[in-house]
């Protein structure tokens, strides 16, 4: 009798506690690690310089993850200046943040410190253009692919029944994004005999230097067919020559760059005619993961070497919606 | 002795350069097609206009015997904010007011700094230069490149404007050219400003309004900036703010100097700018079309402008005047 109701009593006790973790629910084993890893930690961004779509666009991505994850978020301006940069990376070596966020202004000037920094213990993450070394991690877009997908749209528009002409306005020399778009665009035009490369020069992301020698070029080729442009804040340069000889349209202008309205504007106005956009709101995305991931494996820096490329979007006129582009004067500002 | 001293006398530095400049047209029409057509030629004055513009507003100040390392500061920020204020919607003339008050301000302060307050006018300006950069990418606006606002599309219509098929760039250069060749020609101001350069003592013990006259130089020359930024924005749809950053003073200063107008003052006119900047504009069509790569460019134009400097100091060799003073 008594071991009949003791057995109820158990049963009862159990049927109780077990309905109050029900009602509690399961405590996900997973996510202390993961808000413990970020929590204090000190996330330093070295832009090239702020003030431009993509440096504003990472910016508020990945402020938002780290701040709302508890850990601290700041940047380091060179406005610019490699040197400049090159001695922040140095001071930032000596404070010893958690991690720093990279943007390289070309292939050789932070390699080292790069380097450097991952011994000291700093996970380092680089963005949109690598250094001849490479760390933890690097997001980013894939120079090859933005490359070939420019040179395969003028070979389609190019070919048979046109002149076959094109123009390359490339950036700053050295700027990875230069040295690794060149390449696979000459390699895609070498197996096109019918199109012919009548001018492949430098403006230095100047869209003035851009407009002088597109206006050059359009003179010595009034038949010139295509266009490539490294960057779409210099292509408006070569966009304001075409029109104004009056060639927009006739002359097929293809770009790249982080898909803000600028972008959209200029598709939709006629002045770009093909946009390889590397879509800077999922970069930020992609940044943000990689620094959780890296900061919840407590791997020692420079342990692992991952890449995340930013998939290409092909925009035209025709592909735009009206969400298409990011706007930077959206962003959250803190 | 008398026939050699004839003989130097015509080969001013002006001379030398426009010597190259013709050989080098020369050059260029007989060996790359399309070159010696209107439509090229036009078009190889508009893509240096902006220089030759700029170019102008330098010479007023080194003919006065100052310099104005500004320049380019107050063509870029002042113009970059006009946009910026388009953008947020302060209707356009009242931004193009600010804008020139702005840029006007800005030579007002540097003529006061080095009039006034005698600070050399290299460190002023220099010092200006960065505090215009600075100040605005602060405190006026936080972008880098800011894009004319797509509801103002009728400034980019007049960017590409021609009349009488001359580009409104290659106009804008023309006029600024032609009214300052008047007022340093035909004006009071003008010979001051020459008497100042020559000899700045002589010049305030006969009575000539030296201070005020300083100002006034830097105030045309930040004047001159802002109608080349003007034309900049219009051209290009868009004022970039890092060119602040590049080399374009440089280029500015090169454009005089080699025009031969001397730094220490007191020499030259618009002529020497027209003759400096047609050398450098043909240069650019030039290796733009020959496809020339981009580093060997700069060591072309380094080379033949090294060339005209040593046949200058090998021609008209350094007087007492100059050694006395010094060049800048």
């Amino acid at each position: 009798m008594v071991r009949g109701k003791l057995l109820a009593a158990l049963c009862a006790s159990f049927v109780l506690s077990s309905s109050v973790a029900m009602a509690d629910g399961l405590v996900d084993p997973g996510r202390a690690p993961y808000v413990d890893a970020m929590k204090g930690k000190k996330v330093v961004f070295l832009p090239l310089a702020m003030g431009f779509d993509l440096a504003e666009g990472w910016t508020s991505g990945v402020r938002q993850t780290v701040v709302s994850n508890g850990g601290t978020f700041s940047i380091r301006d060179p406005n610019w200046s490699t040197d400049a940069g090159a001695q922040a990376l140095t001071e930032l070596i000596a404070e010893k943040p958690d991690l720093i966020v990279v943007h390289n202004p070309d292939v050789q000037s932070y390699a080292r410190l790069n380097e450097k920094a991952e011994k000291a213990g700093i996970y380092i993450v680089q963005v949109n253009m690598r250094s001849s070394y490479s760390t933890d991690g690097y997001v980013g877009a894939d120079w090859l692919k933005v490359g070939e997908a420019e040179a395969n749209a003028l070979v389609k528009k190019c070919g048979a029944g046109t002149s076959g002409k094109v123009a390359i306005v490339q950036g700053v020399l050295t700027a990875a994004t230069s040295v690794y778009q060149i390449g696979p665009i000459l390699d895609v035009f070498s197996k096109h005999p019918e199109i012919k490369v009548v001018s492949n020069q430098a403006a230095d992301w100047d869209a003035s230097k851009a407009k002088a020698l597109t206006t050059t070029v359009l003179q010595q080729n009034p038949d010139l067919c295509g266009l490539i442009s490294f960057w779409d804040g210099m292509a408006i340069g070569s966009s304001a020559a075409i029109r104004e000889a009056n060639k927009t349209g006739s002359v097929y202008v293809v770009t790249n760059g982080g898909g803000e309205k600028m972008a959209c504007d200029n598709l939709e106005n006629g002045n770009f005619d093909e946009y390889v956009s590397f879509d800077v709101p999922r970069q930020a995305a992609d940044m943000g993961d990689i620094i959780k991931t890296l900061f919840q494996s407590k791997l020692k820096p420079g342990t692992i070497k991952v890449s995340l490329y930013t998939p290409n979007q092909i925009l035209t006129k025709a592909s735009l919606k009206p969400d298409t582009c990011w706007n930077m004067k959206d962003l959250p500002k803190s | 002795m008398m026939g050699g001293l004839l003989q130097r006398a015509h080969f001013t530095q002006e001379r030398i350069v426009f010597a190259i400049t013709v050989a080098l047209f020369l050059l260029f029409a007989v060996t790359l097609d399309r070159f010696l057509t209107s439509v090229n030629l036009l078009s190889l004055l508009q893509s240096v206009s902006v220089l030759g513009i700029l170019g102008v507003g330098m010479a007023i100040v080194v003919i006065g015997r100052g310099i104005d390392l500004s320049i380019v500061a107050t063509m870029a920020i002042p113009v970059a904010w006009v946009l910026y204020m388009m953008n947020q919607g302060v209707p356009i003339a009242a931004a193009f007011g600010l804008g020139v008050g702005f840029s006007i301000g800005v030579g007002l302060l540097n003529g006061f700094f080095i009039a006034y307050v005698e600070v050399p006018a290299l460190f002023a300006t220099l010092a200006m230069g960065a505090f215009v950069y600075g100040f605005g990418r602060s405190q006026l606006f936080n972008q880098d490149i800011i894009y004319l606002p797509t509801t103002s599309t009728w400034i980019a219509d007049i960017g590409r404007m021609h009349v009488a098929q001359i580009p409104i760039a290659v106009l804008f250069f023309a006029v600024v050219c032609a009214v300052a060749y008047l007022g340093l020609k035909y004006t009071k101001i003008g010979r001051f400003f020459y008497l100042m350069g020559e000899n700045y003592l002589a010049a305030r013990i006969t009575g000539i309004p030296t201070r005020p006259m300083i100002v006034i130089q830097y105030a045309l020359s930040s004047l001159i900036a802002f109608i080349a930024g003007i034309v900049t924005a219009a051209a290009v749809t868009s004022m970039n703010s890092r060119v602040v950053n590049s080399t374009l003073i440089y280029d500015v200063i090169l454009v005089v100097v080699v025009g031969g107008i001397g730094l220490s003052g007191g020499k030259g006119g618009i002529r020497n700018v027209i003759v400096g900047t047609l050398l450098i504009g043909i240069l650019l069509n030039g290796m733009t079309i020959l496809d020339i790569p981009f580093t060997l460019q700069n060591l072309i134009k380094s080379a033949i402008l090294l060339v005209a400097i040593l046949v200058d100091s090998a021609i008209n060799p350094r007087d007492e005047q100059t050694s006395q003073q010094g060049d800048i």
